[in-house]
């Protein structure tokens, strides 16, 4: 499965699949690991269709373990999730030819994945994006998502230690392969300043996690490195 | 089936963050356009994520000290990079790395 030119529902349903993949293991894990810290069936299912966010639903889960104030878990939420104003930010440009409706339909849904799954697809598409494309490949991840981690709750007591069976990292390979895949497939950066910049931030995020918790330091070394990056692309021209 | 007001509370809440976070630049930026420089910053938004999501899967965090490497994690990496550099194909970069941490989780 290599991704197309085409901007239909069919390639799209075909491109987000190892996303979706990817999704019902994470989600699985989720409704397991929140099945074993008290969460009803319920609770699982609404908390990944109203709040939808992935990692940050592992975090949540730690929290009410903890018994944590609720505006503390919202302000945990809010930091983890605050690259998602980066990455919507960096969206938001190929639809705005949509209507407001859509765009902000499109924002509601998108993730880390259906991100750099677009980000890899403008490669593809000389640089277009649309409505359809995107809100197929959201729709697909939201509904996979939703369902597997409550699916994942009522398995919770028949499954012990998730962790074990390895789903937990179809995630980081999701990133190590979007990372690669974005690298080698964009044009319009040289592939020895994506290169530089990676190790940059690699190394950034390494020397930060001694200082700050990792939540803000995420978000700090990504605009770091996006600074670098436009100092590189400009000083080498 | 059991639904506290104190997890309902909560679940509302990060929904709203979280939707505010990834809605509100699509309503501003269907009124505004971005100045090139802007869009040459945001260019590296994607390559910079990922390797920050990477990195933190990699280590693990103990404020104060230098984080420590999470070695599954860190040696389950290893053929999921090599499988994205052969198949260049998503779906199988995601399985070879789910089997390579079941493999290591067996091994380690």
């Amino acid at each position: 499965m290599r991704l197309t030119g085409d901007l239909d529902t069919k390639s799209a349903l075909k491109e987000t699949l190892p996303t979706v993949f990817g999704y019902i293991g994470i989600a699985l894990a989720f409704g397991i690991t929140a099945r074993a810290n008290g969460l009803s069936v319920l609770e699982i299912f609404l908390m990944s269709l109203i709040t939808y966010a992935g990692s940050a639903e592992f975090v949540i889960v730690s929290l009410l373990a903890l018994h944590a104030g609720i505006g503390s878990i919202v302000m945990s939420v809010f930091l983890v999730n605050a690259r998602m104003i980066l990455m919507s930010t960096v969206v938001a440009p190929y639809l705005s030819h949509e209507s407001m409706a859509k765009n902000i339909w499109a924002g509601t849904l998108l993730t880390d994945e259906t991100f750099a799954l677009s980000m890899n697809k403008l490669n593809y598409t000389s640089h277009k994006l649309n409505f359809r494309w995107l809100d197929t490949a959201n729709l697909f991840a939201y509904t996979v998502w939703g369902v597997a981690s409550a699916v994942g709750g009522m398995l919770g007591n028949l499954i012990n230690n998730p962790e074990r069976y390895g789903f937990s990292f179809a995630l980081v390979a999701m990133f190590i392969g979007l990372l690669y895949l974005q690298m080698i497939s964009d044009r319009t950066i040289k592939l020895m300043i994506q290169f530089i910049v990676v190790l940059f931030v690699a190394v950034l995020m390494f020397l930060g996690m001694k200082w700050l918790p990792q939540n803000g330091l995420l978000l700090i070394v990504t605009l770091l490195g996006c600074g670098f990056g436009v100092v590189l692309k400009h000083g080498t021209k | 089936m059991a639904l506290s007001s104190y997890v309902l509370f909560v679940i509302l809440g990060s929904g709203l963050v979280t939707w505010l976070s990834r809605v509100v630049p699509f309503i501003l930026l269907k009124q505004f356009k971005l100045p090139k420089v802007v869009v040459n910053f945001l260019g590296f938004v994607p390559i910079c994520i990922m390797t920050a999501l990477w990195m933190e899967s990699l280590f693990n965090q103990h404020l104060g000290q230098f984080p420590s490497l999470n070695v599954p994690n860190a040696l389950a990496s290893i053929p999921t990079l090599i499988s994205a550099m052969i198949s260049k194909n998503l779906l199988i970069i995601v399985i070879v790395g789910v089997l390579s941490l079941a493999v290591v989780n067996l091994l380690v």
